[in-house]
Parts: C-alpha cells; sequence; structure tokens
C-alpha cells in the first residue's frame, strides 16, 4: 500500500478516536456557567484598571453575577449609563452616581515651592517621600516625579514641565483611582465632577502648623479657618491644621474663595468673578 | 591569618583623614535640638513641659514601648517649647527644644576621669540601668540595647561581639574612642558580659587600625575570655551578620536575630556608653561625631551633646567648604544626605561627611549588561540586579520571592555597578513595600 494511503488511515483514526474522547469529556464535565457573566463582562470596558476594585473586568462581573447585587458596585470608566445598561442585563435596580474626576490637591509648583536642593535617587515618589520631604521642604506636598502619571492607565495625566506638578485632562479622566492609590502622599483626590464641570477644593494637604507651611510654600493652607467661617453650607472642616471642602455638600457658591489669604483654594471651569467696585478707604468711610 | 567573611563584600578608599585628631569636647550651644524619636522603634514621650527648668542627664523623654528608649537632657536650662525641627530624615518631627544656662549636672552622676573597675550590679540590675540610662547602638543603627541584652527564653548566648570594625570609609570615632578610652572600654566589656551571662568577649577591629589593636591588646591583656581578633578589611564588616560569620564563623538564618547563634553583637562605643552609665551614673548625652570629608580644612573627631545643630560641628572643622555637593549624615556607603544644617546630632550620628559637588555627582545611569558584579559582592547572597529591576517594576512578588528582605542595605551592590544603575534605591524601596504587605498580611 502507498505510505501515504497508510498515514491517512492512522491519522483519521487517531483523529476519531480524541474526537470521541473530547465529546465524552465535554458532555461529562461540562461547567455550567451563567450566561449572565459572558453578558456582563461583554458590556464592560474591558480596560482592566481596576477602578471597581476588582482584579479585572471579567472578576467584576463574576462577583455581580454571583451576589445577583449592584450594591456598592460601580465602573467608573462606563459611568452611569453602562451601569444601567447591566442592571438591565441583570434585571436589577440601576442606582445613579454623580460622576468623578480625579484632582491634584497640591500646588506647590517650582514657582510657589522652590526647590531646596537636588534630588537625584530613584525617580519614583514612593522612594524618595521615604527618603526626605522632598526638595520643596513640604512634607506633605507633590515631589513631581510622576508614580501618578506612570500608573495612569487611560493618558488622562501628564507632568508640566514648568509647575513639576501633574495635570488631570478631564476628558480622558474616567476616575479609576489609580493615582489616588499611586500617591504616597494621599494628594490626589476624586471629586464630583460638579455641573458644567465646575469644581473647587483645598488644594494643599500640609498638615503643619500655619508659619512652618507657609515658609515653604507659598500658597499652603494655613489652617487660619477663615473659609470655614465664609462658609453658608457648613461644607469646609478644618482638621490638622487644614481645611477641607466636602465636595457633596459644597453648592459652589464660590464665597471661600476670596477670603483664603494664601490663596490655597482653587476654583476650576468657573467663569471669571464679575469685578465688584473695589472698597477703598476713602468710601468706606462715607 | 586574618579572618573576614566569606560571601562578596567590597573595599572602597578608606580615606580615614580623621584618624589620630584627638576627641575634642564641643561647647553646647544656646539653643539645642533633641528629637524625640532617636532610637530605631517607637518615639519617645516627653516628660517635660514649655518653661521646665532641667539639670544636664536628667530625664526628659521616657521611652514607653518595648522597642523604645529613655531620652535625657543633654544641657542644664530651660525647656524652650517642644515642636517640630528638622530632622536627618529630612522631614520635621517631634522636638524638644532647650535653651542652656550654665552646665549643671543631675546629682550623683560621677564626673571624674577615674576608672572604676569592680562591677558591683547584678545582670538584672545592669539591664535595668542601661534602659534607665537610655542607651541604643551607637554604630549607627540606634537600637535599643537594654533589649538586646535581655536574651529570650530557651536561647542561651555563648559570644558578645565588640563591633570595633568601623568598616565605613571616612569614619574615625571608634577608632579614636579605642585610642583614648581602651580601659574604660573594656570595662564596658565585662559589664555587658556580665549582664548576658557569657565568658567570651570577642573584639573585632580592621587590620587598618594596627594602633587600636596593639592598644586594645594591652588592655585586654589582664582579662580572661576577651580576645581581640584582627580581621581583614572588607566592606561591610560592620554589619551584624558579616561580623559573627567573620569573628565566629557562624551564620545566621534568614530572618532570625544572632542570638540564635548564640551571639550578641554590640558596638565598641556602646561598650563605652556602657561603662559610663553603670560605673559612672552617666546618662547617654553625648557621643563622638567624626566631621570630614577630602575638602574640610579640619577633619576632626568631636564629642559633641545630642541635640547640637550639625552647623556647629562643621564650623569648628572649618565650615563648609566652597564647592560642597553634599553633606552627609553618616559615612559614605551607608549614609543619608540631609538637606539642611539645622539637623542635630541624635544618638545615631556617627558622622558628618562633606563631599565636594564632583565626589558627590551620580554617575549617568546605563542599561544593565548582565555583568554579575553586584551578584558577586552581595554580602548576603542576594541578586541586586533582580531586585533592582523588581524595584523598578513595582514588581513585589518577585521582590519578596528574592528575598528582598534579607537586603542590609550596604550598598556593596550600587558601589560596584559599571553601569551606575540605582540598585540600592530600588531596593529600599522594595525593602519598604514587601515589608507593607507582610505587615498587612500579618493583621
Amino acid at each position: 500500500m502507498d505510505p501515504i494511503i497508510i498515514a491517512i488511515i492512522v491519522l483519521g483514526v487517531t483523529a476519531l478516536i480524541f474526537a470521541a474522547i473530547i465529546f465524552g469529556v465535554e458532555k461529562q464535565f461540562k461547567v455550567i456557567e451563567d450566561p449572565r457573566i459572558d453578558e456582563v463582562s461583554e458590556a464592560l470596558p474591558g480596560a482592566n484598571c481596576g477602578g471597581c476594585g476588582f482584579a479585572g473586568c471579567r472578576a467584576y462581573a463574576e462577583a455581580i453575577v454571583k451576589n445577583e447585587s449592584l450594591e456598592g458596585m460601580f465602573c467608573p470608566v462606563g459611568g452611569n449609563d453602562l451601569n444601567a445598561d447591566i442592571a438591565a442585563i441583570m434585571g436589577l435596580e440601576a442606582e445613579e452616581k454623580a460622576p468623578q474626576v480625579a484632582v491634584v490637591r497640591c500646588n506647590g509648583s517650582l514657582k510657589n515651592s522652590p526647590q531646596k536642593f537636588n534630588y537625584e535617587g530613584a525617580q519614583s515618589c514612593a522612594f524618595a517621600s521615604n527618603l526626605s520631604a522632598g526638595p520643596g521642604g513640604c512634607p506633605n506636598g507633590c515631589l513631581g516625579l510622576g508614580d501618578c502619571v506612570e500608573s495612569c492607565d487611560f493618558d488622562a495625566m501628564y507632568m508640566d514641565k514648568e509647575t513639576g506638578l501633574p495635570v488631570i485632562i478631564e476628558e480622558n479622566c474616567v476616575a479609576c483611582g489609580a493615582c489616588v492609590k499611586s500617591c504616597p502622599r494621599s494628594i490626589i483626590e476624586l471629586r464630583n465632577q460638579g455641573k458644567k464641570s465646575r469644581r473647587i477644593y483645598v488644594s494643599c494637604v500640609n498638615t503643619e502648623k500655619g508659619a512652618v507651611a507657609k515658609k515653604n510654600c507659598e500658597v499652603a493652607c494655613i489652617g487660619c479657618g477663615k473659609c470655614v467661617k465664609a462658609c453658608t453650607f457648613d461644607a469646609i472642616v478644618l482638621e490638622n491644621k487644614v481645611a477641607y471642602i466636602d465636595f457633596e455638600k459644597c453648592r459652589l457658591c464660590r464665597k471661600c474663595q476670596p477670603e483664603c489669604p494664601t490663596g490655597a483654594i482653587t476654583e476650576l471651569n468657573f467663569p471669571p468673578r464679575k469685578v465688584k467696585a473695589e472698597v477703598t478707604e476713602e468710601n468706606k468711610e462715607v | 591569618m586574618l579572618k573576614t567573611f566569606k560571601l562578596g563584600g567590597v573595599h572602597p578608599p578608606e580615606n580615614k583623614l580623621s584618624a589620630h585628631k584627638a576627641i575634642e569636647a564641643i561647647e553646647a550651644p544656646e539653643k539645642i535640638f533633641v528629637p524625640l524619636g532617636q532610637n530605631l522603634g517607637a518615639p519617645s514621650v516627653a516628660t517635660v513641659k514649655r518653661g521646665d527648668k532641667v539639670k544636664t542627664g536628667q530625664l526628659i523623654a521616657k521611652g514607653e514601648a518595648f522597642i523604645s528608649a529613655m531620652i535625657h537632657s543633654p544641657v542644664s536650662g530651660t525647656v524652650d517649647k517642644i515642636d517640630t525641627h528638622i530632622d536627618a530624615s529630612g522631614y520635621r518631627r517631634d522636638t524638644i527644644i532647650i535653651t542652656r544656662e550654665g552646665d549643671e549636672w543631675e546629682e550623683g552622676i560621677d564626673l571624674s576621669a577615674d576608672l572604676r573597675k569592680e562591677i558591683t550590679l547584678s545582670p538584672q540590675e545592669i539591664v535595668e540601668k542601661v534602659k534607665a540610662s537610655g542607651i541604643v547602638g551607637l554604630g549607627g543603627a540606634t537600637f535599643p540595647t537594654h533589649v538586646k541584652l535581655m536574651v529570650p527564653d530557651g536561647k542561651k548566648a555563648e559570644y558578645l561581639i565588640i563591633n570595633a570594625v568601623e568598616c565605613e570609609p571616612y569614619l574615625t570615632a571608634d577608632h579614636q574612642l579605642m585610642l583614648e578610652k581602651a580601659d574604660e572600654i573594656v570595662v564596658g566589656v565585662q559589664i555587658l558580659m556580665k549582664a548576658i551571662g557569657v565568658d567570651k568577649a570577642i573584639i573585632g577591629i580592621e587590620n587598618n587600625k594596627p594602633d587600636a589593636i596593639e592598644h586594645m591588646n594591652k588592655s585586654v591583656a589582664n582579662f580572661a575570655g576577651i580576645t581581640v581578633q584582627a580581621l581583614k578589611v572588607m566592606y561591610p564588616q560592620g554589619a551584624e551578620k558579616q561580623l559573627i560569620k567573620a569573628c565566629v564563623n557562624r551564620e545566621v538564618p534568614s530572618g532570625k536575630l544572632p542570638i540564635e547563634v548564640g551571639c550578641v553583637v554590640q558596638n565598641v562605643g556602646t561598650a563605652f556608653a556602657v561603662y559610663e552609665a553603670v560605673q559612672k551614673n552617666k546618662p547617654l548625652i553625648e557621643r563622638v561625631v567624626t566631621v570630614t570629608g577630602k575638602n574640610v580644612s579640619i577633619p576632626s573627631n568631636f564629642m559633641a551633646r545630642i541635640g547640637t545643630p550639625v552647623s556647629l560641628l562643621i564650623e569648628k572643622a572649618g565650615g563648609i567648604p566652597e564647592d560642597n555637593g553634599k553633606i552627609i549624615n553618616g559615612g559614605p556607603m551607608m549614609g543619608k544626605a540631609i538637606n539642611s544644617t539645622d539637623v542635630p546630632v541624635t544618638k545615631g550620628t556617627s558622622g558628618i561627611l562633606l563631599m565636594s559637588e564632583k565626589e558627590a555627582k551620580r554617575v549617568r545611569e546605563y542599561n544593565c549588561v548582565r555583568c554579575a558584579r553586584c551578584t558577586t559582592v552581595c554580602p548576603m547572597g542576594l541578586e541586586p540586579f533582580l531586585l533592582g529591576l523588581a524595584g523598578e517594576s513595582l514588581d513585589w512578588e518577585i521582590a519578596e520571592k528574592e528575598q528582598v528582605m534579607d537586603c542590609i542595605e550596604c550598598g556593596s551592590c550600587q558601589y560596584t555597578c559599571p553601569s551606575g544603575r540605582p540598585l540600592l534605591d530600588n531596593i529600599r524601596l522594595g525593602k519598604f513595600k514587601v515589608g507593607q504587605i507582610m505587615r498587612s498580611r500579618k493583621n
């Protein structure tokens, strides 16, 4: 017989035997998986960013289907629309959540907080933070080595060479929180995006005494409490010598910002203020 | 033949510029800054408050945790305030600030220069006394000495090893102390031997200090059990585990303490401090600090009170040279650059090194060429290039698997790297992160 025919027969028979085994095993040991897991994970963005708190999109989908609940589950990348889609797949009620965006709560730029020495060690904030307070001298301030930029999977951050601070590109930010975790000094915070992207926050987390903080940085929060008094909605708290604006309570009235003696309160995307008639010494008396 | 440890090691240029310079006592300045966190472990808690009058040697802060130490006032005067002040870490930490008025000592402290040889206290009392005197390891790690002297149940110490290696280049504090206070040190060694209940002590000295070896040999001649061991010059021989290997050829297992192999290691400066505490009732309020550097006009060894700003010491040594690049707290291998001369001398300050800009500049970083020099010199048998990469790529799993926690941070790898890679920086980051992960796992 022609060897080629032998080969065809042998291989053909082997193939049939294996096909039978595979068929049998498939029938016998079939894993019945909830089809919704696939559906949910299909709907997810597939970025595997970890913003939901799970290892990846698949793990998140599995957790949702397993718990049969959307409580405390939110994919910041997909936002409310996606959450509604998932709710529809699961037959559950979706909870609306205000969209969030990351903000950098430090304004200690090279100009505001001049460098006192040159740092040339490992280019990692985590390491530099362990080593010293940093060239600016502020023990809570941004070190400018870009651990956060490195951690961002969405190209939503870059390092501004001029200020030495990270900048967040709002359109790209999905509030996954990777940068928040990567910052060894907890400077970055996720805040509600706000109406028309308007936000107001204290861009300082320094907990030192006012005089010491001010020495290192022009725009440090000195914990004077003026903004707390100015706020009519009890949205500002003063803790550890640093003010914090609660974004849930803040109504964006902008009363606090002009009160700050150091300019530590940052306003974003607001229209320019109307210039009021200045109160000078002369017309005050009248 | 001279002994040394077997694995790795480097031999950097010694540069002992301040050798044989007599220890010069520095008068305490007007204001003194005593940080509360001077020792390894928990910071101490202040027992004085603003406006209190204190005498030299009076207890001003209590170590309440198990690993913690007492702090005594280095001067007499008034407590100005308890505020934050910059320390060697570059951060502002709680500090007791005292304004000096005269120099009035606490009663009961023997200030005479007489040598007191008889040891009257029991081992238990010695440990108590060491604890009350706030003595910590003066080699630089500042581990509270009394904790080391309490041999855990079920373990037995066989050897007391006195670390007089001073393998860091430039530093000469221990060397000079041995030349000037040999007899006192030997009594201190005996006290330590009694405290931990051993009859054998080895004083390990590197061979680049032949006069110290000779001097110590003379002093120990009358005491049975104490020997002086000359060691081959090799860095990092002053590291606890390497010194044990060199002196008694025993290896401390990974993650274990020296007592596991029956050894207790104490620095020679600590032995002197123990002598002063036990025999003279004098707490640890001053230490020998080497101020040195190639461009320093008068490299010196100073006896400085704890809390003296570094600026004063540098001034006494001739001021900061013009082209100074870095001021380093400690030696060139393991020391850390400080960013202000307001930093006070603490119990762990063994030296202040002023490096010129040229010396201090980091070399350009290239890619790893896998030459394996770092692996050859690592005294712990690790693979620094791999740990460095793990640190760089934030892969803590690999770092942990490759035993990053065993690194003693001696810096031999970075010193020897022909590509100028920041190996130790990345390994330190790995140690910190893996330590955090391990602790969180325990909880």
